[in-house]
C-alpha cells in the first residue's frame, strides 16, 4: 500500500528572494519555482510554463497572479489555474524565524 | 482515498475525444473517484487535430497545437501508455493488453479509438504488406504531416485523391511548399457532402485562382513508378504525373478491439444515449468510433457533447444525463476561402422552399433550404459573416423571419433580439471552448459587463474567433444595455484607473516614488503585475535620481539588463557608439564569444553586435570580460544612434555624421521612455542611416545645418518623420532632440512609440512647444531632459554589485529536510 505523509523542507531565509520576485530552488532534487510577493506570502510552483517552457521564476507578480515572461499567460499561484491550462503549485510557508518552509511528499511503502 | 479505493478507468485513444470525456470527468472530480490508464497508439500527448491544416499550411508550429502535453497526465496522477496500442480487450477478465505486452486490469473502460483515413483500392499502393509507400501519404496524424512536409519540398507536383473537406485544406497546405498541386475527385463536384453543384463550382474557381488544380469524375486504379512515385493512372487509361499523393478519401471508424471482444459494431460501435456500449456497461465509447442513434461523426462539436453527457454519467453527476445527437455544421479552413455549410444542400421535394443568392465573380454563393420555415439546410461561400447567426437558427430549428434577406445579409435593422433571447442556455456558441449561452449569460450578469472581460473569463472566442460576434451580441444583450466600455482603454496602465494626466498630477502631488506606493494610493492596494513595468517607466521619468527602484516592477530584462530569448537564455549587445568600433573592441568580443562558447554573435540592424544564447548566471561575467557599457537593446529606452560616415570619408558628406551621432549616443543613452527610442544621424540627403524613419533623426544639408526629423518609423508600421526644425549647430540638435524627447517621455502612453504619438499629438503642437516654446515650459523640459541623464548609471555595473539576493541565479539549492 501506498501511503503519502508529507514532512517540512526548509528552503532559504525569505530575504533571499526579493520582494515580488521568484527564484528556482532545487528542492530534493526537484526545481521548484518560488515566489516572494509583496504582500509577505510566499508561493510555490512548477519552473517552466506549461505553454512552451518560459522560465515562470522569472515572471511579473502582483498579488496572487504570475505572469510568464515569454507570451505572457497568467496563472494564479494559490491554485494554479490559468487561462488556458494550470499549472501545479506546492504548499509553501513561513515560520517566525523568517525561513520559507516547503510541505513535501514521503512516500513510503510499495 | 487512497489508491486501492479508487475504481480503475482505462481510456484507449488518445485523441481529441478521449481525452476531453477524461477532462471532463476531472473537472466533476473524478481524480477522487478513477484512477485513470490511458492508452495512446501516438506517442505523445493529446493534441488539437483539427489545427493539422495549419501546421501542413505553415501558419502554425506543431509544438503549438498541443491540448495537454505529457507533463499534464503526470500531473493529473494519469498513467499514460504513449506510443502503445491497446491490442487486445478481455471482458471476462477485464483486462487490457497493449502491443508491447503491458496488461491493466479495469473497472471501467472508455473505448475513444477514433477513425482511419479510408484508402481505395488503388493498385501498386504499397510497399509490402500494409505500409504505404514512399511519396504517398494519409493525412491524420501529427506524424502523416511531418512527413507530407518532409517530402513535399523535394517535389514539383503533388496530388491529392479526394475533393472533401481535408483534402482541399491538404491541397491548399502543399501550394506553400511550391509544389503544382491537382485535386482528383471522383464525383461529379468538390465537397459533395457540404455543397450543391453551382456551390462547388464557384468553390473550384476560387481555388484555382489560387493555383489549385483539379480532375472531377475520377477513378484512379494504379500508382505509377517503379522505385519512386511517378504518377498515376486512371480507370480510362489515362496518365497525370507526380512525384507525391496525399490520400484523403474518407475515414473509417476504428473498430476492430470493440468486435473483436463481441461488443455490437456496425459502421460504429454502438453504444446508447449515455454512450455505453450496448453491451456492456462497464464500457463506454465517445468520438469518431462511437454509432449513436445510428449516426457517426466527423467532426468535434458532438465529441464535446458526448464527452458531457458521458462524464456525467460515469462520476455519478447524473445518472439522467441523455446525449441525444447533434446537428452539425461545416466550416472549411482553407486560407482565403470562407465556407460554412449546414443540414442538407438541396430540396428534397416541391414543398421546400430555395433560397440562393449567387456571384460567380466575387466567389460568392449563397443558399438556404427552407422546410416548414424552418432552416434545413445553408450554404455561405465567399462571405461567411452570416454564418454564427445561420448555425444557431439551424441548431435549434427556430421559426425564421419573413424576409429571408436577413438571413443573408446584414442590412436594414438587426433582427437579432428575439432569436437571442429565445436561444436556450445550452446552445453552444463558442466551439473551440465549448461555451454556451447560459454560461455567457451567468458571467455577464456575475458583473462582468464588458466583452473583453467575458471572453477572458469564460475562454468564449479565443480559439479561431469566428464566433466572436455573437459573443458581443449575446454579452450586450444579457446585460441589457448596461455593457461597459472596457474603460481601462483611457488609462495610462490598466491597474490603475487614471488617465496619464491625472496619474501624472496625482503622483506628483501625493510625492509616489515606488509603484508599490502607487498601488497602495491609487488602486486600493490591488497589484497587477502588467501594469508594473508601465508604471516603474513613468515614475523613473518623474522622478529620476529620486525614484524608489523596486525591481521586481520590471521586466525580466530589465532585471537582468538583457533580452530574454525563447529557451530562457539571453542576449547581450554591447554599446558601439554611433556603430563605430576599433580593432580591440572586436577582439575583445571575439575573446568573450569563444570563452562562453556563445551560439551565435550576429551584426544587428541597428549597428552593433549580439551574443545570443548566454546563460543568465554568465551574464555578469560576460559583462566584465567584455569591459563595455550596456547597449539597451532589451529596454524600453533608448537604444542606438544609427550614423552614417559623412564627412570623415564620404565624397557626399555635408556634416559630421558620426561626429554628431556618438555625442548624441553618449548624452542619451539608456534614458527610460514609454517606448524604444531608435536615433540616426545621416551626412546629407541621401540618408544611408535611415534617418528619415526614426524616431528622431538629424540628416546634413547644406550650409551647415541639420535637419531634424521626428516620429519616424520602419518596423511594424512605416511612417516618414515630421520635420521638427533645422538646427545650426550639433549643440542646437542635442538640446532640441532632448526637449522633443523629455517631452514626449511626459506625454506619451506607455508602449506608444513616437510614431503614434506624433499621429495623435500632431507636428504643429509639438513644434509649438519644443521649438516654439509656446507653452513656456522649454527651460523647465531642458532641465529635466538634463536630471534624467544625469541619473544615468550603466546597469551593467551591476556585474561587480549585484542589486537583488541571487539577480543572476539559475537555481539554488534548498537547505533540506528539517
Ligand atoms: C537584434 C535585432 C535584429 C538583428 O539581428 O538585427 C532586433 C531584435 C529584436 N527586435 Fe527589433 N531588432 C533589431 C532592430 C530593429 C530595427 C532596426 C533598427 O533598430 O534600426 C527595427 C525597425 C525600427 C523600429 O524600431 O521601429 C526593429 C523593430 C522591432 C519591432 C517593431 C517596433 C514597432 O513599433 O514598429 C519590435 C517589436 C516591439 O518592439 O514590440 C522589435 C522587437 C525585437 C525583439 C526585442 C523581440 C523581443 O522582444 O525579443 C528582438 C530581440 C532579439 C534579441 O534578444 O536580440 N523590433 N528592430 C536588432 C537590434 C538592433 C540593435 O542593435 O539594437
Ligand atoms: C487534418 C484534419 C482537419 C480536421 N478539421 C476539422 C475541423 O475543422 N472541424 C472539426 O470539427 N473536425 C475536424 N477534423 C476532425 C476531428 O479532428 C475529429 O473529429 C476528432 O479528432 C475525432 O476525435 P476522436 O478522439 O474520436 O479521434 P482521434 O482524434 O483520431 O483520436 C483517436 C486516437 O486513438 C488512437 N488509437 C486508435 N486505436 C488505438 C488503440 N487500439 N490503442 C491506443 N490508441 C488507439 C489514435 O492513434 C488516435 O490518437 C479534422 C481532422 C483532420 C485529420
Ligand atoms: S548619407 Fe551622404 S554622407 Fe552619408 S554615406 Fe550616404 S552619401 Fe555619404
Ligand atoms: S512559455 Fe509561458 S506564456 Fe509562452
Amino acid at each position: 500500500m501506498i501511503t503519502k505523509d508529507t514532512r517540512m523542507v526548509r528552503i532559504a531565509a525569505l530575504q533571499s528572494i526579493p520582494a515580488g520576485e521568484g527564484r528556482v530552488f532545487l528542492v530534493e532534487g526537484v526545481p521548484v519555482a518560488i515566489f516572494h510577493a509583496r504582500s509577505g506570502k510566499v508561493y510555490a510552483s512548477q519552473p517552466d510554463c506549461p505553454h512552451r517552457g518560459g522560465p515562470l521564476a522569472d515572471g511579473l507578480t502582483g498579488g496572487d497572479t504570475l505572469v510568464c515572461p515569454l507570451h505572457g499567460w497568467k496563472f494564479n499561484l494559490e491554485t494554479g489555474k490559468g487561462q488556458n491550462c494550470s499549472i501545479q503549485t506546492y504548499h509553501v510557508e513561513t515560520d517566525s524565524s523568517g525561513y520559507i518552509l516547503m510541505k513535501w511528499p514521503q512516500i513510503t511503502g510499495g | 482515498m487512497n489508491a486501492q479505493n479508487k475504481q480503475r478507468l482505462v481510456v484507449i485513444g488518445n485523441g481529441m475525444a478521449g481525452m476531453r470525456a477524461v477532462e471532463e470527468i476531472l473537472e466533476r472530480g473524478g481524480a477522487e473517484q478513477f484512477q485513470i490508464t490511458v492508452f495512446g497508439d501516438e506517442p505523445y500527448g493529446n493534441y488539437n487535430r483539427i489545427l493539422l491544416s495549419n501546421v501542413l499550411n505553415g501558419s502554425q508550429d506543431a509544438s503549438d497545437i498541443f491540448l495537454n502535453p505529457l507533463p499534464w497526465y503526470a500531473r493529473n496522477n494519469i498513467t499514460l501508455y504513449a506510443g502503445v496500442r491497446a491490442a487486445r480487450i478481455n471482458r471476462n477478465e477485464k483486462q487490457i493488453t497493449g502491443s508491447d505486452g503491458t496488461t491493466v486490469y479495469y473497472d471501467k473502460l472508455l473505448i475513444a479509438t477514433g477513425s482511419s483515413p479510408f484508402v481505395p483500392p488503388i493498385k501498386n499502393l504499397y510497399e509490402e504488406e500494409k505500409r504505404l509507400r514512399h511519396g504517398v501519404y494519409v493525412f491524420r496524424t501529427l506524424d502523416d504531416c511531418t512527413h507530407i512536409a518532409g517530402y513535399a519540398v523535394k517535389c514539383k507536383r503533388a496530388v491529392v485523391i479526394g475533393g472533401g473537406l481535408l483534402g482541399l485544406e491538404a491541397a491548399r497546405g502543399l501550394l506553400n511548399y511550391g509544389a503544382h498541386v491537382t485535386v482528383v475527385h471522383n464525383m461529379p463536384y468538390l465537397m459533395n457532402a457540404q455543397l450543391d453543384a453551382q456551390g462547388a463550382a464557384i468553390l473550384q474557381n476560387t481555388l484555382e485562382r489560387m493555383g489549385i488544380a483539379f480532375r472531377l469524375n475520377a477513378n484512379t486504379s494504379k500508382v505509377l513508378g517503379e522505385d519512386a512515385v511517378t504518377g498515376l493512372e486512371f480507370d480510362d487509361g489515362t496518365q497525370l504525373s507526380s512525384e507525391m499523393i496525399v490520400i484523403s478519401a474518407g475515414i473509417r471508424p476504428n473498430t476492430s478491439l470493440a468486435a473483436e471482444c463481441g461488443l455490437t459494431v456496425e459502421r460504429g460501435i454502438v453504444a446508447d444515449d449515455t454512450m455505453r456500449s450496448v453491451d456492456d456497461p462497464n464500457i463506454y465509447v465517445v468520438g469518431e468510433c462511437a454509432q449513436h442513434r445510428g449516426k457517426v461523426y466527423g467532426l468535434v462539436a458532438p465529441l464535446w457533447e458526448q464527452a458531457q453527457t458521458l462524464a456525467d454519467h460515469i462520476t455519478g453527476r447524473n445518472l439522467f444525463a441523455v446525449y441525444a445527437g447533434s446537428r452539425i455544421a461545416t466550416k472549411l479552413k482553407v486560407m482565403g476561402v470562407e465556407l460554412a455549410s449546414m443540414g442538407c444542400t438541396e430540396a428534397s421535394d416541391s414543398q421546400d422552399e430555395v433560397v440562393v443568392y449567387s456571384e460567380p465573380k466575387r466567389g460568392i454563393y449563397k443558399k438556404l433550404i427552407v422546410r416548414s420555415n424552418q432552416l434545413a439546410g445553408a450554404i455561405l461561400l465567399g462571405d461567411s459573416g452570416k454564418a454564427a447567426h445561420l448555425m444557431q437558427i439551424f441548431d435549434r430549428q427556430s421559426e425564421l423571419p419573413e424576409d429571408r434577406t436577413q438571413l443573408l445579409f446584414d442590412i436594414g435593422p438587426a433582427a437579432s433580439a428575439p432569436p437571442l433571447l429565445e436561444m436556450p442556455d445550452e446552445t453552444q456558441i463558442c466551439n473551440c471552448s465549448g461555451v454556451s449561452k447560459g454560461t455567457l449569460r451567468k458571467c455577464a450578469l456575475s458583473g462582468i459587463r464588458t466583452v473583453k472581460g467575458v471572453m477572458e473569463a469564460t475562454r468564449a472566442g479565443m480559439g479561431c474567433g469566428s464566433c466572436r460576434p455573437l459573443v458581443k451580441e449575446i454579452v450586450e444583450w444579457a446585460c441589457e444595455g448596461r455593457l461597459e466600455e472596457d474603460p481601462s482603454v483611457h488609462y495610462y496602465v490598466p491597474g490603475v484607473p487614471l488617465a496619464k494626466p491625472e496619474l501624472v498630477e496625482a503622483v506628483l502631488a501625493q510625492k509616489l516614488k515606488s509603484v508599490s506606493a502607487v498601488f497602495n494610493a491609487l488602486a486600493d492596494g490591488k497589484e497587477d503585475p502588467g501594469s508594473k513595468p508601465g508604471l516603474a517607466s513613468l515614475l523613473k521619468t518623474i522622478w529620476a535620481g529620486e525614484y524608489e527602484d523596486e525591481r521586481d516592477a520590471r521586466f525580466i530584462n530589465d532585471r537582468v539588463h538583457a533580452n530574454i530569448q525563447n529557451d530562457g537564455t539571453f542576449s547581450v549587445v554591447p554599446r558601439i557608439y554611433g556603430g563605430v568600433t576599433s580593432p580591440a573592441q572586436l577582439r575583445r568580443i571575439a575573446e568573450v564569444a569563444e570563452k562562453y562558447e556563445v551560439p551565435m554573435v550576429k551584426i544587428t540592424g541597428g549597428q552593433r553586435i549580439d551574443l545570443l544564447g548566454i546563460k543568465k548566471e554568465d551574464l555578469p561575467r560576460v559583462w566584465k570580460d567584455l569591459g563595455m557599457p550596456s547597449g539597451h537593446a532589451y529596454a524600453k529606452s533608448f537604444r542606438t544612434c544609427k550614423t552614417c560616415v559623412g564627412t570623415e570619408f564620404c565624397r557626399y558628406g555635408l556634416g559630421d555624421s558620426t561626429a554628431l551621432g556618438i555625442q548624441i549616443e553618449k548624452r542619451f543613452q539608456g534614458l527610460e521612455s514609454p517606448a524604444k527610442l531608435k536615433l540616426a544621424t545621416a551626412g546629407c540627403p541621401r540618408n544611408c542611416s535611415e534617418a528619415m524613419v526614426k524616431d528622431v533623426g538629424a540628416v546634413a544639408v547644406e550650409g551647415g545645418k541639420w535637419e531634424i526629423y521626428v516620429g519616424g518609423a520602419a518596423g511594424a508600421h512605416v511612417r516618414k518623420g515630421d520635420l521638427l526644425c533645422t538646427a545650426d549647430s550639433h549643440e542646437q540638435v542635442l538640446q532640441m532632440m532632448g526637449r522633443f524627447m523629455q517631452y514626449y517621455r511626459e506625454n506619451a502612453k506607455y508602449l506608444e512609440r513616437t510614431y503614434g504619438f506624433l499621429e495623435r499629438v500632431g507636428i504643429e503642437k509639438v513644434r509649438a512647444v519644443v521649438v516654439e516654446d509656446r507653452e513656456g515650459i522649454a527651460k523647465r523640459l531642458d532641465e529635466a531632459m538634463q536630471a534624467g541623464i544625469d541619473a544615468y548609471r550603466d546597469p551593467w555595473q551591476e556585474a561587480h554589485q549585484t542589486h537583488t539576493p541571487h539577480q543572476f541565479a539559475e537555481m539554488i539549492t534548498a537547505e533540506g529536510t528539517i
